[in-house]
């Protein structure tokens, strides 16, 4: 029943056609306000990919969204449904923050693998707990990721205030990281190469390390013998044991590598822009993951495009509240979460339609 | 009997309905005489149940009209259906398992506030009904606590508590015992001599020749006959439905070769101890054994704890050696790679992932072969894709598309798929239930073929059918389970149809 709509109009009409549903309701919604939802739109569009400034913005956030969209994925091609990403980003923050802070780094070409490597550990080892549970004890996973959210926070926010507080300061933060540490920023890596770039955006190697990423992804879920698993098990977990794949250890390793690769978004914001642990180093990034990895149909290129599409959204959104003041910041997340509605949560609105009217036009051929 | 101006009590005209590009039903029109059991077959897919949806208002036709009783009827929804007279009877039970016998013919029928009126009707007209129509259920009783033939019953009360006069009953024997089924065969001539009409779709031509006046044979979406069934034979029947000539029964098989053991059980039980108890047989080398019983006594679990879905407790040795039950090494990899192959007893949810291509359904289970790997972590896709072309052309799979999905396949050629995996690869033991379950009549013959060939060729098969004749004609040995033990073994040549049935009854055979 899945040839009942062309391949390209499910991959890409749909989508767009959602994007324009959503964007005209946000339109109504700056309208209503008393705004011109053309002047709106002009606005984000220019402040998210106008300027070389703008673009380093849109994909620092987009490199923020593409981590957290890909471990959604991975979970979801096992039928897990990690709602985690939050929590495992936290404790990736510390991660990498902990290896930051361990011992003057030379160099961040020595740092920056070890940096990498603390924050997945600590990303994975907060989803393996709710995996665990999930594979041995049903206890859904749905659940128990949400509670760890919370646990995260909290954990983080004791141990900002009472182990790792920098001792001459107010806030609770970590002190700052060593140079040694300092990762490359766009602005740097261009100039290597002649090119100029401006200085302010935080987009810096964490960006490419994203894009390896989706690339390994895609790898993994479809040229790999545990991808060929964890997409048997997410199709069928009857038909998966049938074939001997042992659920226990789909739901860990599915688990493992999408909490690792929540925890790897936190090396975006904490080592390369921040450079020292701040309470809120996450900002919700976990979460519009969910939405990232469901509009790019958890596949690691549409999972890029939705990330792209995100960091439009918010540096957009952000200049929007910027030059129009009658555009509050609470409006952006509406017209955010417009998006999430219609291209995620509201897909076959746009889907049966579509449907009938392929079965329209075809009827005469057939 | 009837006069020639009583209206028939159904009438179609013209009805089309396309699903996409589907056509499942062209241009029917059928004509069901008032108080005659009619009967349709035709192989899955042909449009039988897509037509009785259009019937009973799931669906609703393209083009097309319906009459009922002469006059043209307008059917929206299952509510219209229900008020023009038509009753319906699922192949799944649509009741309350936890509800009384009386509160599920009552449910959705109450008349007014409070249930204790319409309970109390109920109560009157079931009792009436158990007299009339030897239907007897315990009006009290949970559906739970009731055998698969007795829910049936309450389905069928069900229908005429609302007045059905046309009941429609969708494959109402795939459950039932052979002795379940003749009862519900008189119930269902009671009603017809009471002027009631009783549509039977089914793909069992016995059944077919038992009960009904007149038969429709439908096949890919077209009505292409109706006949009286008192002046055809199952196999016209069966060519009417397939469109060419078919072999009912297995060609002649050479006698079974006694070779060594292969598999034996001990006492095998499923570890919860229910389902399955102290199950002990053995198969030999050439040698098919059939497992007959009526669905749910615990075939299921049977194959199951065989072929490493579930743990079990008791042993198996296959070849001498003992197989491990429980524990790390109980899995179905380990079974494979001891030369069991296990083709399940459900095709869609076991057999196959439905949403993967072909060719990746074709290496499921065996997926960590080196053919189909370069190394401990890379598959080798293209490998797999000729590999699957070329098993699929040998097992005459159609379309012979590799990329196209599991689910796109029909049923004959879904299970085509899974015999290639699973026979290719000679194994010691098979293991396989329900082979031709939802599959088309041209592709039973296929398989059946296939199960033979395999056990020439020196294979142990274990095979579970709930399809009598399919046990009977395959079959050299036959063992009978019931309530998760095993009441009987005889020798295929050696028993019959009523024997097997007594025993799958629970009523065991005496032996002089």
């Amino acid at each position: 029943m899945s040839t009942r709509i062309p391949k390209w109009a499910d991959v890409v009409l749909i989508p767009i056609l959602s994007l324009f549903l959503a964007f005209a309701l946000s339109a109504l919604v700056v309208l209503w306000i008393g705004e011109n939802p053309l002047d709106a739109l002009v606005i984000i569009v220019r402040g998210s990919i106008g300027s070389a400034y703008a673009w380093g913005y849109t994909l620092y956030y987009a490199t923020n969204f593409i981590f957290t969209g890909l471990a959604v994925a991975v979970a979801f091609h096992a039928k897990m449904f990690n709602i985690g990403g939050e929590g495992q980003a936290t404790l990736g923050g510390l991660g990498a923050a902990l290896v930051c802070l361990a011992f003057e780094w030379p160099h961040w070409l020595l740092a920056f693998p070890a940096i990498l490597i603390g924050a997945a550990i600590f990303g994975a080892a907060w989803a393996a707990i709710p995996a665990y549970l999930q594979a041995r004890r049903g206890s859904h996973i749905v659940i128990t990721t949400i509670m760890f959210n919370f646990m995260a926070f909290a954990l983080l926010v004791y141990l900002l205030v009472h182990v790792m507080k920098a001792p001459n300061s107010m806030a609770a933060e970590t002190r700052a990281f060593p140079p040694g540490t300092h990762l490359p920023t766009a602005h740097e890596m261009l100039a290597w190469f002649g090119i100029t770039f401006p200085k302010s955006p935080p987009l810096n190697v964490s960006f490419l390390v994203g894009l390896a990423s989706c690339l390994a992804v895609w790898v993994l879920i479809w040229r790999t013998r545990l991808g060929y698993s964890i997409r048997a098990f997410g199709h069928s977990e009857t038909a998966a044991i049938y074939a001997g794949i042992s659920p226990f250890w789909v739901i860990m390793i599915s688990m493992l590598i999408s909490g690792g690769l929540a925890g790897l978004m936190a090396v975006n914001t904490v080592a390369g822009e921040a450079e020292r642990l701040l309470i809120d180093s996450v900002q919700g990034a976990g979460f519009v993951g969910i939405a990232v990895a469901l509009i790019g149909r958890s596949h690691p290129f549409g999972v890029l495009l939705a990330a792209f599409l995100f960091g439009i959204l918010y540096q957009g959104g952000v200049e929007l509240e910027f030059e129009m003041p009658a555009v509050s910041r609470e409006m952006i997340v509406v017209i955010q979460a417009l998006v999430i509605l219609f291209t995620g949560a509201l897909d076959n609105m746009v889907r049966i339609p579509l449907e009938r009217f392929f079965a329209q036009i075809r009827r005469p051929v057939g | 009997m009837q006069g020639d101006n009583i209206p028939p009590a159904i009438e179609l005209r013209g009805i089309c309905k396309s699903f996409g590009s589907v056509r499942a039903n062209q241009n029917i029109s059928m004509s069901v005489e008032s108080g005659t059991i009619h009967g349709i077959v035709g192989e899955n897919g042909a449009g039988k149940s897509t037509l009785m949806s259009i019937l009973y208002g799931f669906y609703r036709a393209d083009r097309g009209d319906i009459f009922i009783n002469g006059q043209m009827a307008q059917i929206r929804d299952s509510r219209a259906a229900i008020d023009a007279g038509i009753g319906m009877v699922h192949q799944h039970f649509m009741l309350v398992d936890d509800f009384t016998v009386l509160e599920n013919v009552v449910l959705g029928a109450e008349d007014g506030l409070l249930l204790k009126q319409s309970l109390l009707k109920a109560r009157t007209l079931l009792t009436r009904l158990a007299d009339e129509y030897e239907m007897s259920v315990d009006p009290d009783a949970k559906i739970n606590d009731l055998s698969v033939g007795q829910q049936q019953r309450v389905e069928i009360l069900k229908a005429l508590y609302r007045q059905a006069e046309i009941l429609i009953l969708d494959e109402p024997t795939g459950v039932l015992t052979p002795s379940e089924a003749r009862h519900l065969f008189r119930i269902l001539k009671g009603l017809r001599d009471e002027a009631k009409t009783i549509i039977l779709i089914t793909h069992k031509l016995k059944e077919i020749m038992e009960v009904t006046d007149t038969v429709s044979v439908m096949r890919q979406g077209q009505m292409t006959a109706t006949v009286k069934t008192a002046d055809t034979n199952p196999d016209e029947l069966a060519q009417l439905m397939v469109g060419r000539k078919v072999l009912l029964r297995v060609k002649d098989k050479a006698p079974v070769k006694a070779g060594q053991v292969v598999l034996e059980a001990k006492n095998l039980s499923m570890t919860d101890g229910r389902r399955l108890k102290n199950v002990s047989f053995s198969v030999r080398q050439g040698e098919i054994l059939g497992v007959a019983g009526v669905a749910g006594n615990g075939q299921t679990e049977l194959l199951e704890v065989i072929g490493g879905m579930s743990e079990g407790s008791g042993t198996i040795r296959l070849n001498g050696r003992e197989i491990e039950l429980s524990g790390g090494h109980a899995n179905a990899r380990q079974r494979r790679k001891q030369g069991i192959a296990h083709v399940p007893e459900d095709r869609r949810r076991r057999a196959l992932v439905m949403d993967f291509c072909a060719w990746e359904n074709m290496v499921l289970g065996y997926h960590g072969d080196d053919l189909y790997n370069f190394n401990a972590l890379f598959m080798n896709n293209s490998a797999i894709r000729s590999d699957s072309q070329k098993r699929m052309k040998a097992f005459d799979v159609r379309p012979l598309l590799p990329e196209s999905t599991g689910r796109n396949f029909s049923g004959g050629n879904q299970q085509k798929i899974v015999l290639a995996r699973e026979f290719s690869r000679s194994p010691k033991l098979l293991i396989v239930g329900q082979p031709t379950r939802g599959v088309d009549i041209g592709a039973i013959e296929f398989i059946h073929q296939h199960i033979i060939d395999l056990r020439n060729a020196g294979a142990a098969i274990l095979l579970v059918s709930v399809e009598l004749e399919e046990i009977l004609s395959l079959s050299d040995r036959v063992i009978i389970m019931f309530d998760g033990q095993i009441i009987g073994e005889r020798e295929t040549s050696d028993t019959d149809e009523n024997e097997l049935g007594l025993l799958m009854a629970g009523i065991e055979g005496r032996r002089e």
